[in-house]
């Protein structure tokens, strides 16, 4: 714990620099989309005079510095500006979004959690069997499959004319009942699992392996032990320290590739909104939901960092 | 890289290998074969396609309404859309256009990650610690949202900066993906120069008073050409995937492109009542994946059998 408090801090400072440089290149680059928000408020059939005083109005003929240290201070206050899209603050809608995405994330976490330790183990334990190499290889198709292809597939098969089993997308809130909010999470979570799900399994299989090859096992084996116990209470422990670093780590990336479940899906969450607001221009949504979605990530990261130096006592001596 | 050194790497000691049975099929793929297999399907693919693009039954982007939404048959093997464009020209022609945007993609992150990750491996101190924080920054925005941010910029880039387009190349989609791609590259290959920099033949380069641009291409490049290799190999099938999702989300390629992720968003919205639309784009964009997947996976085992990276996703 003390090596933790101790590297903390300079992690901390290093975060937040990171963060700056983030904001930096966002407002760049959305300053470099073609249009600016007057244009974009005005659409292209205003005429000149009326876009200069908007313009004013919005403080964009004001330098770019300017502009960037106020929308910057402001972010960081909570107030994330107006959608040129909406007409509406941008940051009730984006926790509203925010809030979606979690609940797909999550789910989709849990599960990859829960099937790819037990089918890694399963699999670590029966070595090079046929169960073994059946998953293995269907992980290995799994990673291969876009997500846009094995979402549009499911979607196929079961919410269409094969079997009627899901609905095709949408969201309903918990409040509206248990299966209509979950038969809408199950196949864009399973969608998102697929590639996920063979690493983690990969992960748990070989460090099981690894593990099983270490002499405290062989001590264990040697003293008598019930096998089962020699797996699940020896072996298991440590065998899952790189598996829970690899999710935490993964977290992150499921922020990421949830874009595309989502627009498979048209779940009104984070991704999908920063997709639309990227081709409508809405200027003050897309950096808003960018900076989110790496601080986010960020986060992530760190929380899988300091995990891992906690489950594993090795790290501690060396990261001074 | 020499015949002996694959083999050592291949093989060691005391690893005696079985003969392959039929339920080891599994096995033998993801084993060191997956490099053999690969190459051999993305060969076969390179030949395929090349040939069949330029032998095509119909034209790919030629509309033919009489015909729109036709079944597979023996006129049609895979159909046609709702433009009456024949699937299968349009899934042939689309081959040789990922792959394209595939190996160009790695081209450009490389050409952008090798100089940046060896100098600044082998300088270390000061520029080193500010041009990886930059470098980080970059990193901690998912891929996606980066590939989708330089993309939309892409009309602004036109007008200082034109480059030649076709109905079948966008160089825009390749760099953005290129680009995208480049910071992650760049700190592997960074670490592989660290590595090297405490050998004894960089201390002898740097007392004989070499220059930093002699070190690090005569005596650090050749050295981490196998970590360059892998890299590189194995970001291939990620700019297929990026290419593919950036054209799925109506950001890649443009109509009438016959690119596969554009092929399959079409697809959508005809759905139930043509999934051949869908299903033929989506075997051919998986088949490429997981031939340049067991290609790039065979090639970090054979060149880089330590490295086993706890994400391999981004």
């Amino acid at each position: 714990m003390k090596a933790i408090l101790r590297i903390l801090p300079k992690r901390i400072a290093i975060i937040i620099f990171t963060l700056w440089l983030i904001s930096i290149f966002i407002f760049g680059i959305t300053q470099a989309l073609p249009g600016d928000a007057a244009f974009m408020v005005l659409g292209q059939w205003a005429n000149d005079e009326a876009l200069s005083i908007l313009r004013l109005e919005m403080g964009l003929d004001r330098p770019l510095a300017t502009q960037y240290v106020d929308w910057l201070s402001n972010f960081i206050r909570g107030d994330f500006g107006k959608s040129l899209a909406m007409h509406l603050p941008v940051k009730p809608i984006l926790m509203g979004r925010l809030i979606n995405s979690l609940q797909l994330g999550v789910l989709a976490f849990l599960q990859i959690a829960f099937v790819g330790i037990i089918l890694g183990v399963i699999c670590g334990i029966k070595k090079d069997s046929w169960f073994d190499h059946v998953t293995s290889t269907f992980g290995f198709i799994g990673v291969s499959i876009p997500e846009f292809v094995s979402g549009s597939l499911l979607i196929l098969l079961f919410s269409g004319t094969i079997w009627r089993i899901f609905p095709a997308g949408g969201h309903v809130p918990l409040s509206e009942g248990l299966w209509p909010w979950l038969s809408r999470l199950i196949l864009p979570s399973i969608t998102l699992n697929l590639v996920l799900l063979a690493y983690v399994m990969r992960m748990t299989r070989s460090s099981l392996i690894e593990v099983f090859r270490s002499n405290y096992i062989r001590t264990a084996r040697l003293k008598g032990l019930d096998e089962k116990r020699v797996v699940f209470v020896h072996a298991l422990r440590n065998a899952l320290i790189p598996t829970a670093t690899l999710l935490a780590n993964n977290f992150g990336w499921l922020m990421g590739g949830i874009v595309v479940v989502e627009m498979v899906f048209a779940y009104p969450g984070l991704g999908r909104m920063t997709i639309l607001s990227i081709q409508k221009r809405d200027i003050p949504m897309v950096q808003a939901s960018i900076l989110l979605v790496a601080i986010i990530y960020i986060l992530a990261n760190l929380i899988a960092d300091l995990l891992y130096m906690i489950l594993d006592p090795r790290t501690r001596q060396s990261s001074k | 890289m020499s015949e002996e050194f694959l083999v050592k790497k291949i093989l060691p000691e005391g690893d005696v290998p079985k003969p392959p049975k039929l339920f080891q099929f599994g096995r033998l793929i993801l084993s060191n074969r997956k490099f053999l297999v690969g190459l051999i399907l993305i060969i076969g693919l390179a030949i395929g396609s090349s040939i069949g693009s330029a032998h095509l039954p119909y034209d790919p982007i030629k509309f033919n309404i009489i015909d729109k939404f036709s079944n597979p048959s023996a006129k049609y093997w895979f159909g046609t859309d709702n433009f009456g464009r024949d699937i299968f020209s349009r899934v042939v022609m689309g081959a040789p256009m990922t792959m394209i945007l595939g190996i160009s993609a790695v081209f450009i992150t490389l050409i952008i990650s090798v100089p940046l990750g060896l100098f600044t491996g082998f300088w270390g101190g000061r520029t080193d610690e500010a041009l990886m924080r930059i470098n980080d920054a970059f990193i901690a925005i998912p891929s996606l949202f980066m590939a989708l941010l330089l993309i939309s910029a892409r009309s602004s880039l036109e007008q200082y900066f034109k480059l030649p387009t076709t109905w079948w190349f966008d160089p825009y989609p390749i760099m953005a993906i290129g680009f995208t791609m480049a910071p992650r590259a760049t700190r592997v290959i960074r670490s592989a120069a660290i590595h090297l920099k405490n050998e004894e033949f960089v201390h002898a380069a740097v007392a004989r008073g070499e220059s930093s641009l002699y070190i690090v291409f005569n005596e650090i490049l050749p050295n981490v050409w196998p970590t360059i290799i892998v890299e590189g190999g194995i970001r291939i099938s990620y700019a297929i995937i990026m290419g593919a999702t950036l054209s799925f989300l109506g950001l890649g390629a443009s109509p009438p492109a016959p690119a596969w992720g554009l092929m399959i968003y079409e697809a959508k919205n005809f759905l139930y009542s043509s999934p051949w639309l869908l299903v033929f784009p989506s075997i051919a964009l998986s088949f490429m994946i997981v031939s340049f997947n067991l290609f790039g996976d065979g090639l970090r085992d054979i060149l880089d059998p330590r490295t086993r990276r706890a994400s391999l996703l981004e």
